[in-house]
């Protein structure tokens, strides 16, 4: 798939998100009329229909009436500039532009990125799309089959792997996944590989035990090379409501996320919740997944993300 | 499981107990707070605020002169309308006349289809039937493999054919039931975005090809408002016969399910709570409003363990419970089973109060090996008359189990606190006052 055709899959998935939040609010608005509670409380519920949360939207909406009143703007027809302001600034750094290479990689080999996440979000999707996205930029990839535990997880990750042109590490069902890890950053450094994405098992965070197990991963993989796992990317499911959130603070505690990944945007889920979580914790949101396909994966573009939000 | 949203709940009511009137104001505020708790919980906006309007309708128009507190009739009224939205009965898998019966089960990707799949097919192996599960994901990569690994785990027979598209695989699937003398057939289907046109035509396809006895729609239990969209759009397409929450052994509140039932109407039928394969229980949109409201879900861990306890000791026990008798030998009984129902930690979660357990504390199995160690060196009647326990008789007991005079006197302790929840019980105090300030063996 060409560059063309991905830039059009991503503003087709980004388009209905913003017919969700921006074309309703505009749709509210009478030129001329003013800015009232009631549409103000409009607006509020249509953050938290895009799955913003009830805080944040709240938070959005005092925002947006402290600034009219500063401001004087009485009339409803700046709404949509308000609002897009608020937005955006409840939005953290990281990717304020698409102008840098979201795939370069710092000077040192390999790079290692640790992919993690609840059941079923699409991790190992993720990590079929990321490696293809290396090996396209011309860099040695290998993947780490550190899902020991769901049936088939290795067949599925070597289908990927095999699509990608990666390399696969993997041991048989049950084995332990620090050492699938542990084996893939060594065999790594011995092959002279740029990238390992190491591809684990999906887990509530709130399993401790789980959580313990990917905590040792992260450990050993660092015991391994110091300094790995450079990245540690926790993929969320644009469907996902307000317990993302908790998703969030349980594996960024356990092994410290680095940035986020919102896939299946393709849908109509809105995945308002990551404003929440990159605004809590302050990471950014790195890639989104809008497909079942191994281009399916966008850089993600923080400026054209908010502007695609709200954009009337 | 409904947790977190039990807690804000009851953070809510609270500030009602208490409170001599019911006034507009302070069923305001209490409303205002229990439509944050819904928000929270990810039930859709609109359903919240239909369930708000129909609460504070009902609670003004009511008698303020009867018996019971402000803060009672709220929550009765709560509770009542929150089981009014889930449903009011549970309902059962229908089978059809002649064999074999036929289950579809789609939803979108990711939410729990093929080991939804697995689960029923052991759920109804158990009960007698003899299913055959069908692999009808052709697109997911390992999907089959999959399938086919599960279906290995419960002994449970596997059609599958590669090369061959969804809809002639699932009519495969039932023919080939009819041949092999199997009773009821379970398609799992590829997950599939209610958007795209082409993948819910398939479904539809498969639908008609094989005339399904039920479709059960499989939802995420972390779903956010989006809920009713996929909902309403599945629904379009296949009309389904009911719906599964899965991943419910997460914290997520679980408003999805109430946002489902209030958009297409169609029942609960299980909550999918776990990996394993028999983490698989029968939905009660009755007990689901209880436990919402924090006050457990009794009857499902009830039910659980009478699938364990064989019945004539489960008689005797409710007899011993209603004359408040509980000696140390139905103690050690009723150790043996709960440890049969699964990992402490899973059942605790059940007992009402006991969701409180703090993040992150585990059970301690090693201890409950102790006490069981513990009992068993105790004579019969020792057992039965726990008063004969004297300084020299509990050091010949540690003695004997290999523990300390401290383990025997804190699980003493334990005892009588289990006798005094026990003799509540009997009472008809309700479970969630006895267990207060009971303590579990925990660790860390
Ligand atoms: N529509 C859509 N589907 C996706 C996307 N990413 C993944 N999926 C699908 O979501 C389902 C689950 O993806 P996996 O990659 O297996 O998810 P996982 O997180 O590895 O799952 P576990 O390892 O079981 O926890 C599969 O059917 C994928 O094809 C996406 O961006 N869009
Ligand atoms: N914790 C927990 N995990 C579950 C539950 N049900 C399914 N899973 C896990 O969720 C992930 C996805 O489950 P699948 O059964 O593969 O989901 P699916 O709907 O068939 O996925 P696709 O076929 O890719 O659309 C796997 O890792 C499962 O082990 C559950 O009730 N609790
Ligand atoms: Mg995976
Ligand atoms: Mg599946």
């Amino acid at each position: 798939m060409g560059l063309r055709d991905r830039i059009g899959r991503l503003k087709e998935g980004l388009t209905r998100t913003r017919e969700g939040l921006m074309g309703k609010i505009a749709r509210l608005v009478i030129p001329g009329g003013a800015i009232d509670e009631a549409l103000l409380a409009r607006v509020e519920e249509i953050l938290i229909a895009g799955d913003v949360g009830a805080d944040v939207s709240a938070a959005i909406v005092a925002a947006i009436r402290e600034r009219a009143q500063k401001e004087r703007a009485s009339d409803a027809g700046v709404l949509p500039t308000l609002v897009r302001d608020e937005i955006r600034r409840q939005f953290v750094p990281g990717d304020e532009g698409g102008e840098s290479d979201p795939f370069h990689l710092p000077p040192g080999r390999p790079f290692v990125i640790l992919v993690v996440g609840i059941n079923g979000v699409g991790k190992t999707t993720t990590v079929g799309k990321l490696s293809a996205a290396y090996v396209q930029a011309g860099k040695k990839v290998m993947v780490a089959a550190a899902d020991t535990f769901r049936a088939a997880a290795n067949e599925q990750l070597e289908i990927w792997a095999r699509r990608a042109g990666a390399e696969i590490v993997r041991q048989g069902p049950g084995a332990d996944p620090a050492a699938v890890a542990y084996d893939a950053v060594s065999a790594a450094q011995a092959r002279g590989t740029d990238v390992v994405i190491i591809d684990t098992a999906g887990r509530l965070h709130t399993k401790v035990n789980l959580m313990e197990e990917l905590k040792k991963i992260s450990r050993v993989v660092q015991k391994s090379l110091p300094g790995a796992p450079h990245e540690v990317f926790l993929v969320i499911d644009a469907s996902t409501g307000q317990n993302a959130m908790q998703q969030a603070r349980q594996f960024g505690a356990a092994v410290g996320v680095t940035g986020l990944i919102l896939t299946k945007v393709d849908g109509t889920a809105k995945g308002g919740i990551v404003l929440s979580i990159s605004r809590e914790m302050n990471i950014p949101v790195r890639f989104i997944g809008v497909g079942e396909g191994i281009d399916d994966l966008q850089p993600f573009d923080g400026k054209a993300f908010v502007e695609a939000l709200i954009a009337s | 499981m409904f947790d977190e949203l039990s807690r804000k709940l009851e953070g809510a009511l609270k500030r009602l107990r208490g409170q001599g009137k019911i006034s507009e104001a302070n069923i305001g505020e209490t409303l205002r707070e229990v439509r944050r708790v819904l928000l929270d919980a990810d039930v859709n906006y609109k359903v919240a605020k239909k369930f708000i309007d129909d609460v504070q309708a009902k609670a003004l128009g009511q008698d303020v002169l009867t018996s019971i507190t402000p803060g009672q009739l709220i929550v009765k009224l709560i509770h009542d309308e929150l089981v009014a939205l889930l449903g009011t009965s549970a309902a059962p898998v229908t089978f059809g006349a002649t064999p074999p019966s036929v289950i579809l089960v789609a939803g979108l990707q990711g939410s729990g289809k093929t080991t939804l799949s697995a689960k029923l097919a052991l759920y109804f192996k158990k009960r007698g039937h003899h299913p055959l599960l069908v692999a009808a994901d052709t697109y997911r990569p390992a999907a089959v493999e999959q399938l086919r690994t599960l279906a290995g785990q419960i002994d449970v027979p596997l059609y599958e054919e590669a090369g061959e598209n969804a809809v002639a695989l699932a009519r495969g699937g039932v023919i080939h039931a009819r041949q092999n003398a199997r009773d009821l057939v379970i398609v799992d289907t590829a997950g599939r975005l209610h958007v795209d046109e082409e993948m819910m035509k398939e479904v539809e396809a498969i639908k008609k090809a094989i005339s399904p006895n039920e479709i059960l729609f499989v939802v995420d239990a972390m779903t956010g408002q989006d809920a009713v969209n996929t909902a309403r759009a599945f629904h379009e397409r296949l009309n389904f016969d009911g719906a599964v929450l899965t991943k419910m052994d997460g914290d997520a509140r679980g408003g999805a399910a109430l946002s489902l039932r209030a958009t297409v109407g169609k029942p609960i039928k299980f909550l999918s709570a776990g990996e394993k394969l028999d983490a698989l229980e029968v939905f009660h949109p009755d007990r689901l409003a209880s436990r919402i409201l924090g006050m457990g879900d009794i009857v499902t861990l009830v039910e659980k363990a009478q699938e364990q306890l064989d019945g004539e000791k489960a008689v005797k026990l409710e007899a011993k419970l209603r004359k408040s008798q509980f000696t140390l030998e139905d103690f050690l009984d009723q150790l043996q089973e709960v440890r049969k129902m699964g990992p402490l930690s899973q059942v605790m979660g059940m007992i009402p109060g006991m969701n409180r357990l703090p993040a992150g504390a585990t059970v301690d199995e090693g201890a409950l090996t102790r006490i069981e160690a513990i009992i068993r060196s105790m004579t019969f009647e020792e057992r039965r008359k726990p008063q004969l326990l004297n300084g020299s008789r509990r050091k010949r007991i540690a003695v004997g189990s290999g523990t300390t005079v401290q383990d025997v006197n804190r699980l003493m302790k334990q005892y009588e606190q289990m006798q005094k929840m026990v003799r509540t019980l009997g009472k008809g105090g309700g479970m969630r006052n006895a267990m207060r300030g009971m303590k579990f063996p925990a660790g860390n």
